[in-house]
Order: C-alpha cells, then structure tokens, then sequence
C-alpha cells in the first residue's frame, strides 16, 4: 500500500499546486510579452504552433513553432512559474524558421508564441494545453 | 449542374427511406413474431464499393445483453445533438415505435422486459453471417475493425488477446486500429501485429522519443475496389497514455494530429486515391470537429464512445458512421465512387438479434475452441441478480454500484472509485451472475484494487478532472468516458460550469456530513493508471462480495445530482 499512497500524495502536491497557479495569468508572462514587442501590436495569424491538445506527460512536451519571413520566434508557456522559455533567432540566409523542443509545464495554461517578422511586425499563436491526472479511458 | 453535396443530401434522404422502411417493418413484423434474418440483412446493394464496420466488440465472443445509455449529456455545439439524444428522444427522431426491436436494441427503456422477449445480441459466430452475406452480394467488401476488440473477457485476459486475434483472423478484416489492445504491453502487441494478416493502422502512433511516425504501424492502407483506389487512413485512441498507463506502452505517443491527418489526407490523395476512408478510434464527437478541420475525408468510421446511430451524420461532405459497441451491431456502408470522388452511399446498421440471425458453424466452432480450456471457470455461478445490472451512462449504473459496494465492504473504505469505462454487458433480473459476467465488467490489465487515503481536497480533484474529461465544451479535450462512479460518497455537479468549479455538495453518505477538504478518507478503487499499484484484483473482490450476497438488489442510486444541462 506504501507504494499506492505516496504516489497519490506526490500526485495530490501536484494537482493541487495545478488548481492553484496556473489559473492567474502570471504578470511576468505579458512583461515578457511587452519587452519583446516594445508594446507594439500584435497580430493574430502567420505562426504556426504545434502542441497536443492534452499533455502526455507534463514534465515533457513537444511542442513546434514556424512562422515564414520570422528574424525571432519566442516561445512563452503564460502558467509557469518562469514564463519564459526559449527565444529562437534566424538569419536572413536562414533555410527554415522553425524550431521543436520539449517543455515542462507547471499545469494547464497556454502556451503562447510570438514572431518577430522581418519588417517589424508581430504575430502570434496560442494553444491551450491540459495537464491531466488522467484516467478511465472508455 | 448538380454539386456534389447535392448527391449527397440526395442520398442521405435514400438512406433515412432504408432507415425508416426497415425500421417501421421492423415494429410491424415483431408484432406478427416473424423477424427473420432475411429481413435483417434486407439492403438493396448499391454502388460499387461495400464497407462493413465494427468496433469496440471488447472481446465478447458469445451473445450479451447490452443496455443503451439513459444519460448522455453533450456539452457546447454538441448539446441536444447525436449521439446526445436517447429514450424516447431517440426514438422520435428516428420514427422508432416503442416496443419494437429497434426500440430495444438502439435505447434504454423497459430493458429488461425487452430483453426477454427479444433475446440476447451479438456473437461473433451471428457476426460472421451478416459479413458472409454481405459478402455475396458484394465479395470484395472492405472489412474494418475499429479497435478494442483484444481487451474485455475472462478468456481474452487469460490468452492476452489471443481467443480474440484467432476468431478475428476467421472473419478475414482488411485493416483494424487500436486502444485498448495497448494495454496488452507493446512487446506483447508488436508481437500479435507482427503476425496480423491485415494492416494494422494509426497515422497517430508516434514514436515517443523521436515524436516521428511509429515504425510499426502504418499510417494507412490502399485497396482496389470497383474499379476505384481508396484509402483507408487508421486514427488510433489519441489519449491512450492518458486515459490508460502510460508505462505499459512507454515508447509510444498518440494525440489527435489533425494536422498530421491532414497531410496524410493530401498525401494518399496525391497517389490518386479517388475514396479516403477514416477507421477513427477518436470517439464521436472528436471526430466531428476532426471532419469539419481537415478536409478531403469521405467517411469516418467512428468507435471509442460505443454510440449506435441508424444514419450517418454529415459534417461538409463527410458521412460519420457509428456502429456501436460489444458485437451488437455491424454498419454497412454502400458507396458510389467515380471520377475520383464519392457519388453517394447507402447504410444500414445491422443490429445482431442472436435468436435471428443464425450462427456461422464455422465460426461458432472456433468460439467453442477457444473457450474451452476455461469452461469450468467462466461457467462456475457465483450468484443471482434481482436487478437490471448494466454500466454505459455518464453517472453511476448499477453494475458500478455493485462493485463500488464490494469495494466498500471488502476494502473497508469510506469511499470508492470505480472507472467510467463504456465498455460491460449486461444481466437482466433473475440472471445468474456467472465469473464469465463479473469479468466481462472487470476484466483490464490494471485491476488491482488499491486502499489508500486522500484528502477530501484531493478527491475533489480526481472528481473536477474527470469531469473536465467529459464536459469540456471541445470535444478535442474529451477523452471519451464517463465519469468516475462514486460509492460511499455524494456530490451535485454543474456541467456548464468550468474545470474547479463543477463538483459541490460533496457528502460522506454513511454519516451524512460534508467531505472536509482538509481531513483524510479511506478510500478503495481500481484500475489506476499509476505504475506499481498494489491490492487484490477487482474480480476477486466483487466475486467475494457476489458470494457473500448470494442474490444481489442494487437499490436505485440518488447520490449524483446533475446541473447545468
């Protein structure tokens, strides 16, 4: 049983630490946001992200980002306790503005990416992803 | 010139005549007791491709009873709509007269009479006929298997999946997708597929690691047919590692992949596919919103959430058929293909009257094979019902309230937790309850039945999670059960409510107090997905309790009160 109960409790620490965080956007995420784009507006479209409707794995996941004609592409996850988690550069001689990584997410919260495009403008793209206990699968 | 939604809303109209003509005679030829197989099977061959569909059978090799849901609730676009609707809803929408066969093998009411008068469905040796016969009409129909089929029964667990790969291999499908069979371990899985003479699917299946196409599963299949290419494009259960252990089957990922299927679409289009055909293990509703996301799909065989519609729906140019769950039924699908398009289609859902439609003696031998070594076993009586005993429906059913109370009482807990799986027959009062039943409802790779203590703010935890798997209004963040049952335990839920604010009124039903979200209770469940779970097996604690009883009286439970609709 010893087994069976710590790994309920460990699971209970996480969960509740879930209902409790990610549901306040967290302000260091928008400051993040604001830095990057100089307060600048930013448009809806032209980024494309790929993440899974529903974390496999929290501690781990996949998550691509691609946005034609981009010079930066910063990858925020707004729930975290450290919003910030990567900010890829290209080149103008770059072959592709894409990049994948693996990201550790705190809960369920968005996870947001903003490009910087050649001309000074910027786009961005959110997705919503569910960190779950899992479960009773039909 | 008339579009090509025009064929297909011509045709639709086709289908509702089949639907409606077969459904009226049905109720008419009941009353003269003259059903006949015949009449079963009666379908006007059409076109020049045949598809035959069945999904979900959870190994149930032998006819069962299987009750319909009485509560389906769906939630944002999907209030109100198919597969939501049932009882007497149902039955209005379809021009179902009460009383007739369809009534009770496509909704819940008066069951138990009905199912005495109308016998038992499925039986995959009743299953192996209707394929036969549609078979001569048209012998190179597409057959295709959506999946939890190697999971459910005494015999499938004690062979791991094999009585059911034996039998399936007899009925000769051309291509199948997965859930639950990945509970089986990928060694043993890749060790049955290795060996399937048909492809196995999933464009989902991804290596974990790499997070690239699995190597050992093909994303589709192509199959000449009538003088047209058609693909089939398998979509596995996109959760698995979510809604069952992850650790069984470590090096693979799932997910939806809509994008990923969109290319896939594409792709075997470019290779001059003129029909693209979806075996989707999604559930419903996900499959709904994948129609209306990517484009190019003709029809989606839909499995996971056990629904049985007698017409396809239609989302764009996409038909969505559902062939419901445990053998019960098998959809075929006639379709005109020319030109590189599909021109039009008839359907029929078949449902599978055991004491109809006659058993294949082939197939019926192969069964009785693979039974025989656990005869004594499954046939061993533990005890009687006087209750209705059946599972699907989004709330506790009363097979759920039997094994929460063998939980309670075998486990000495305060509160316990019984998984909101779909899948488990059927008995109707004054059945024997045999082993072979407790394990057509038990039976998992996982059951052990864990006694542990969480707090009263952790159960409600467990609770607003599970609902949010249900009741989220996208369908992309469903997964596909139903809800956790709860025995020892009340509570009201608020399904327009958002995740955290869904569960209230939680009680602690034996002294009638509030759950205190800081106090610990005792509570007993099974079919934990976490790795190392310790206790009895689920069967042997219900088989103790069962024993114990002798005649088992499910009172009607009140415990869950539902808002929001």
């Amino acid at each position: 049983m010893d087994l069976t109960r710590r790994d309920t409790l460990a699971l209970g620490a996480g969960a509740v630490a879930l209902t409790v965080l990610p549901f306040r956007v967290n302000a260091a995420g928008e400051e993040a946001i604001a830095a990057f784009t100089g307060g600048a507006d930013v448009a809806e479209g032209g980024v494309t992200l790929d993440a899974p409707e529903i974390a496999e794995n929290g501690n781990t996941v996949p998550i691509g980002v691609s946005a034609e004609g981009a010079s930066a592409i910063m990858l925020l996850a707004m729930g975290n306790p450290t919003p910030g988690v990567a900010t890829f550069t290209y080149g103008e001689l770059a072959g592709s503005t894409t990049a994948s990584t693996r990201i550790r997410l705190a809960g369920t919260q968005d996870v947001v990416a903003i490009a910087k495009m050649a001309d000074g403008s910027f786009a961005k793209a959110t997705k919503n992803v569910k960190v779950t206990i899992g479960g009773c699968g039909g | 010139m008339i579009s090509r939604r025009d064929f297909l809303q011509v045709s639709m109209a086709a289908s509702a005549l089949v639907g409606a003509s077969g459904f009226g005679n049905w109720a008419r030829l009941a009353a003269q007791q003259s059903l006949t197989q015949d009449q079963l099977l009666q379908f006007d061959t059409f076109g020049n491709v045949s598809l035959i569909h069945i999904t979900d059978i959870h190994a149930q090799l032998k006819p069962i009873y299987f009750r319909e849901p009485e509560v389906n609730i769906g939630v944002g676009n999907n209030k109100g709509a198919v597969p939501h609707v049932t009882g007497a809803d149902f039955r209005k929408l379809y021009g179902i007269a009460d009383g007739s066969p369809s009534h009770y093998a496509l909704t819940y009411n008066d069951f138990s009479s009905l199912a005495q008068a109308y016998g038992k469905v499925g039986g995959l040796d009743r299953v192996a006929t209707v394929i036969n016969a549609i078979r001569a009409d048209r012998p190179d129909a597409i057959l295709l298997d959506g999946g939890d089929t190697w999971h459910g029964s005494y015999t499938c667990y004690q062979t791991q999946g094999q009585d059911m790969v034996n039998v399936m291999n007899a009925l000769k499908p051309d291509a199948m997708t997965f859930h639950w069979e990945f509970t089986l371990g990928s060694d043993r899985v890749r060790e049955i597929v290795g060996d399937l003479p048909f492809a196995a699917l999933g464009q989902n299946i991804f290596d974990a690691e790499w997070d690239e196409p699995a190597e050992d599963f093909a994303p589709y299949q192509f199959f000449e047919r009538g003088g047209a290419k058609i693909a089939v494009i398998g979509q596995a259960f996109p959760y698995m590692p979510i809604a069952n252990p992850g650790w069984m089957f470590p090096e693979y990922s799932f997910g939806i992949r809509d994008e990923h299927m969109q290319s896939m679409v594409d792709e075997v289009r470019g290779q001059g596919a003129d029909l693209v055909v979806v075996l989707s293990h999604n559930g419903f509703d996900v499959d709904k919103k994948m129609a209306g996301v990517v484009t190019g799909i003709d029809v989606i065989l839909s499995g996971h959430t056990h629904d049985a519609l007698p017409e396809p729906v239609l989302v764009g140019d996409t038909i969505i058929v559902a062939s419901g769950s445990n053998g019960k039924f098998v959809s075929r699908v006639d379709l005109d293909v020319r030109d590189g398009r599909m021109m039009g289609f008839r359907h029929k859902l078949i449902p599978i009257f055991s004491d109809v439609i006659a058993p294949d003696a082939e197939v019926a031998a192969l069964i009785d094979d693979q039974r025989a070594p656990f005869k004594a076993e499954l046939e061993e009586v533990i005890g009687q019902t006087d209750s209705l005993l059946y599972r699907r429906g989004n709330f506790n059913g009363s097979w759920d309230d039997l094994i929460c109370d063998a939980l309670l009482s075998e486990r000495e807990a305060d509160i316990a937790m019984s998984p909101g799986v779909r899948w488990g027959p059927s008995l109707i009062p004054g059945d024997d309850i045999t082993r072979e039943d407790i394990w057509n409802v038990t039976s998992m790779t996982y059951g052990k039945a864990y006694r542990s203590e969480m707090t009263g703010e952790f159960i409600k935890v467990i609770l607003e999670d599970v609902a949010d798997n249900i009741f989220n209004p996208d369908p992309y963040y469903q997964q596909g059960g139903d809800m956790v049952r709860i025995g020892g335990m009340g509570y009201r839920i608020d399904i327009s409510k958002p995740q955290g604010e869904r569960i209230s009124d939680m009680t602690l039903l034996k002294t009638g107090e509030a759950i205190d979200p800081a106090k610990n209770y005792v509570v007993a469940g099974w079919a934990s997905v976490n790795e190392g779970t310790e206790g009895p097996q689920i069967w042997d604690v219900v088989e103790s309790h069962v024993r114990k009883l002798g005649t088992v009286t499910v009172a009607p439970n009140n415990s869950v009160v539902v808002e929001g609709l």
